[in-house]
């Protein structure tokens, strides 16, 4: 465990659900990043619209690390209800900072942490008047009271207000006022800034910071989808109001306003993926954004698009299940749901983001694959990624890519044809041609989820259905080399007899894992798997090493299920490392696993 | 559902469409349900009401859930693409592939069970939704394939074959869509072609959702003494109020109604729905009267038919979403993708 320092440290704030704390913490957060220095964020809340207590943890890592390291240095505890866990949580040596107003002595219960007493409530009382705004400006007085502890530099926190109220130019006084009150008192009655502080550096330059849900709204416009139609639910919700935004900006026409995008919003989960598949069989690249539960209702539709051929892309938004379950925590808790979603012999593709900027990629991968192997394509992310804002890569585009639409007749081909099969392997990639209607007579072919052969037509025989379940497979296992080919990150001192394996959002805090872990003479190396079916390279990264450990943000081990299922590897060599509390997944909780592991076999 | 190619038989003399086509071009495959299926008479009406409106087959999208009517849809229009989906679960995939192309003509065929019971809710939602479809509701009273369950539009009192009494009040497609905003409410029999056909054009031609449940006697499950759902209860108290006919813009011009008897009502295309009224008092345009109509006859036992409302002017689906004349299926990638450039303008504002 390290030492907080210089650009160096977490801070974590606990509040109250509804008061506005959220787009306070973005402030900071964001402050610290327009210093140059990278932040992590996670905003930990409740499913509650208003009262029950919410926590937003920013990590400064001068280090650019991912994840949460796990440690908290410093914590605003703006939340009564919940000082006893808010205090114990800080680490011997941290800091807290709580409002005292009304003096609570057991906040001083600890000794080896340094309680610092702000009059927040007091100040902001007397400085404004209006109920609603003394609840928001006493969030801005505490970013200043922070601000100066950690010596941010109060023109960027100004830059940032002026630009957060660019279209309410008379809220930025108020609020550049209460920032003072906090920013001053600090000043005057604590030692700034704290041993631990912000430094401007030049380690944020080419990079944004955003959230997974909004990066993959961009990527469906970029995409070139039409069509989206969905039922609200918690995490995935933002994407849809994110295409719906970007659609706004870019998809209407300036003369007549007619909009090249429709959106639906449907009566359930079932009716949402109905259209999305009725809209893809018609030609148009149409999605849906869920979250688990919605897969669980989208599933008899699944298979049909499975059976049927037909392309539909669904964004899982993960959360913690199973049934309701926890909807705002996050799990990778439906990798297996999604594999094999839908009665009878169905097996999808689906692919892993590990962040906002691969949610905009993998979400136009994801249209070009579901019309290739015209097929349900799952882009799994979940709310660590979708709700959460995240430095990565400014995003860029190559204007040069055009989309994969995949083997679909034209009008000419058909009319030089003689007469069109739906289901047959003409080109021995398992993948048949489709026809979409009103382009011409001889295209037309009845599509059914019942029992058909290669011609398209109905059959119970036995070796007409079976060919074409065959050639499902086949053609399944065709996109392994296709979805987006895992990355190995090689252990940095030298030779590894141990690997590591993670998908999604456990990246951050596995690649930080492997360093601290080099630091004490654990060499691993690491494979990010990033699409499904598994590519060879999964398993020879396997074959390669003694022991693998599996990373998962599930209780069940699920890739690791899959990974026994779909190849030949031993059962043993397959650690599982598993996190499903609920939290974003923290570096320490990977590493102590690892170092247990290691002194295991050391006294063995 | 077995399917079997019909024999194609050229008739020199056959009347021909403005297209030049035959009234064959608008068959299908070879129907597999029971003999006297009412079923199948109603795929010939529809078959027929296509070939007056001389719309090309490959230019109609056929779309049903499952069950017996479902099935139908392979008998008609060998030439148009077909989707028989899930059970219950039409509206949506008819609601997802209207918006994509709003180009072409979409009928749903649905029955009883796939429509008030599994499917009610995607029903109900796509009238709402004002989709631009006719959706054609082959109403029997009974599950036929599973062979002789009570449907939901079961009428209290009726009795099954194996002898039970339905005590549930029925769901009546007419008087749900009626409450629900439907643009387009018709009944017919598949008794009455000369009803039904004209009711499948005007249908056709309605600007939004247009919905006729026609009563369609099961001949193997629900066609027995006691059934309400028979060929001769159904002739017994089949009541036609309004009949319909579409006319085209051309003819549209030419014809006059005598005042009373007929009311044109214009439609998007330039032609018209030209109602005639064979109940002085019943009055098709108002949609609390044919509510408060239609249920009075039904609680007398009378099955009131025709078109029961009619409302041209709602916004259809495609109008809510302010769809482009063009189909989005048919837009150039350029003219959906932002580009590199719009893209780096974009990324300033998470810096």
């Amino acid at each position: 465990m390290s030492k907080p320092g210089i650009n160096d440290f977490t801070i974590r704030l606990a509040n109250v659900n509804g008061t506005g704390s959220a787009s306070a913490n973005g402030l900071l957060m964001k402050s610290i990043f327009r210093s140059g220095v990278p932040v992590v964020g996670k905003n930990v809340f409740p499913s509650n619209i208003q009262g029950l207590p919410t926590w937003y943890e920013i990590r400064v890592t001068k280090d650019g690390y991912g994840a949460r390291s796990g440690d908290v240095d410093m914590m605003v505890a703006m939340n009564a209800n919940t000082y006893a866990q808010d205090i114990a949580s800080l680490r011997p040596g941290g800091v807290l900072i709580y409002d005292n107003t009304w003096p609570r002595q057991h906040v001083l219960s600890r000794k080896d942490v340094t309680v610092l007493g702000v009059p927040l409530a007091q100040m902001v009382n007397a400085a404004f008047t209006a109920a609603r705004s003394r609840v928001l400006m006493k969030n801005m007085a505490y970013v200043g009271a922070v601000a100066a502890l950690l010596d941010i530099d109060k023109t960027i926190i100004e830059t940032l207000v002026q630009e957060t109220f660019a279209k309410k130019t008379k809220l930025i006084a108020p609020n550049m006022q209460a920032v003072a009150l906090g920013y001053d008192y600090a000043k005057e009655h604590f030692d700034c800034p704290l041993p631990f502080h912000v430094q401007k550096m030049d380690a944020t330059r080419g990079k944004i910071m955003i959230d997974g849900n909004t990066a993959a709204g961009l990527g469906c416009v970029y995409a070139g989808a039409t069509v989206g139609a969905w039922y609200p639910i918690t995490p995935s919700t933002s994407l849809m109001d994110a295409f719906k935004s970007w659609c706004r900006e870019f998809r209407v026409d300036e003369k007549s306003g007619a909009h090249r995008f429709c959106i639906i919003q449907a009566e359930d989960e079932l009716a949402a993926i109905g259209m999305v598949i009725g809209a893809s069989w018609n030609g148009a690249r149409a999605f849906t954004p869920t979250s688990g539960p919605g897969i669980s209702l989208m599933s008899e539709f699944i298979g049909f698009a499975y059976y049927a051929e037909i392309p539909a892309v669904l964004f899982d938004v993960q959360r913690v299940g199973p049934s309701t379950g926890m909807p705002t925590r996050t799990q990778q808790g439906d990798v297996q749901l999604c594999a094999y979603a839908s009665h009878g012999d169905t097996r999808h593709i689906l692919l892993f983001p590990a962040n906002p900027a691969e949610c905009f990629t993998m979400a136009a991968d994801a249209f070009d694959l579901a019309e290739r192997f015209q097929t349900p394509v799952f882009v799994l992310s979940d709310i660590d990624i979708g709700m959460n804002d995240w430095m990565v890569d400014t995003l860029d585009w190559d204007d040069a890519r055009q989309p994969d639409r995949g083997k679909v007749l034209s009008a000419e081909q058909l009319d030089q044809m003689d007469r069109f099969y739906r289901y047959r392997d003409v080109d021995g990639d398992g993948i048949p041609w489709r026809t979409l209607p009103g382009v011409h007579p001889k295209g037309a072919y009845f599509t059914r989820g019942s029992g058909h052969n290669a011609d398209g037509t109905y059959t119970e025989k036995e070796a007409e259905y079976q060919e074409v379940v065959d050639r499902l497979k086949r053609k399944w296992q065709g996109a392994a080399d296709k979805v987006p080919a895992p990355i190995v990150r090689p252990a940095r001192g030298g030779k590894a007899r141990w690997g590591i394996i993670a998908y999604g959002s456990s990246d951050g805090a596995v690649i930080e894992a492997c360093d601290r872990l080099a630091a004490q003479g654990i060499n691993l190396d690491y494979m990010r798997v990033r699409g499904f079916p598994f590519a060879q390279e999964v398993s020879d990264f396997v074959e390669a090493h003694e022991q693998v450990f599996v990373v998962e943000q599930n209780r069940d081990a699920q890739l690791r299920g899959l990974m026994l299922l779909e190849t030949d590897l031993a059962r043993e060599k397959l650690v599982p490392l598993l996190h499903y509390s609920g939290e974003p997944l923290a570096s320490h909780f990977v590493q102590d696993f690892i170092l247990a592991q290691d002194r295991k076999e050391k006294t063995a | 559902m077995t399917s079997f190619a019909k024999p194609i038989i050229d008739l020199k003399n056959a009347p021909r469409n403005a297209l030049g086509l035959t009234r064959q071009d608008y068959e299908g495959a070879m129907s597999t349900l029971c003999a006297g299926c009412g079923h199948d008479s109603i795929t010939a009406s529809m078959a027929r009401a296509f070939f007056n409106l001389s719309i090309e087959p490959y230019r109609a999208v056929k779309v049903s859930g499952i069950g017996c009517s479902s099935k139908t849809t392979a008998y008609f229009l060998r030439e148009s693409h077909g989707n028989n989906t899930v059970h219950g679960r039409m509206p949506s995939v008819a609601t997802g592939a209207a918006v994509a192309n709003t180009g072409l003509t979409y009928i749903g065929v649905s029955g009883d069970g796939d429509s008030l019971s599994i499917g009610l809710g995607q029903f109900a939602h796509a009238m709402r939704r004002n989709v631009n479809m006719l959706y054609v509701l082959e109403n029997n009273g009974v599950y036929g394939l599973t062979k002789g369950q009570f449907s939901a539009s079961a009428d209290i009192g009726s009795v099954s074959k194996k002898g039970e009494v339905n005590e549930l009040p029925p769901i009546d497609p007419v008087t749900l869509a009626l409450s629900l905003g439907a643009t387009f409410v018709a009944r017919g029999f598949s008794g009455d072609r000369e009803q039904l056909v004209p009711l499948i054009e005007a249908g056709l031609k309605h600007n939004g959702f247009g919905l006729i449940d026609v009563i369609s006697p099961c001949v193997s499950f629900n066609d027995h003494p006691g059934s309400t759902k028979s060929y001769a209860h159904t002739f017994k108290y089949y009541h036609p109020a309004v009949h319909a006919d579409y006319v085209p813009m051309a003819e549209e011009i030419k014809a006059s109604y005598d005042a009373g008897e007929a009311v044109s009502v214009k439609l998007h295309d330039g032609g018209a729905i030209v109602l005639r009224k064979l109940d002085a008092d019943y009055d098709p345009c108002d949609r609390a009267a044919a509510y408060a109509q239609v249920s009075e006859r039904a609680a007398r036992g009378e099955i009131i038919t025709g078109l029961l409302y009619v409302d041209e002017s709602r916004k259809d689906l495609a109008a809510l979403k302010k769809l482009p004349k063009r189909p989005l299926n048919t837009y150039p990638y350029a003219d959906l993708c932002p580009g590199a450039a719009t893209l780096a303008r974009v990324m300033d504002r998470y810096r």
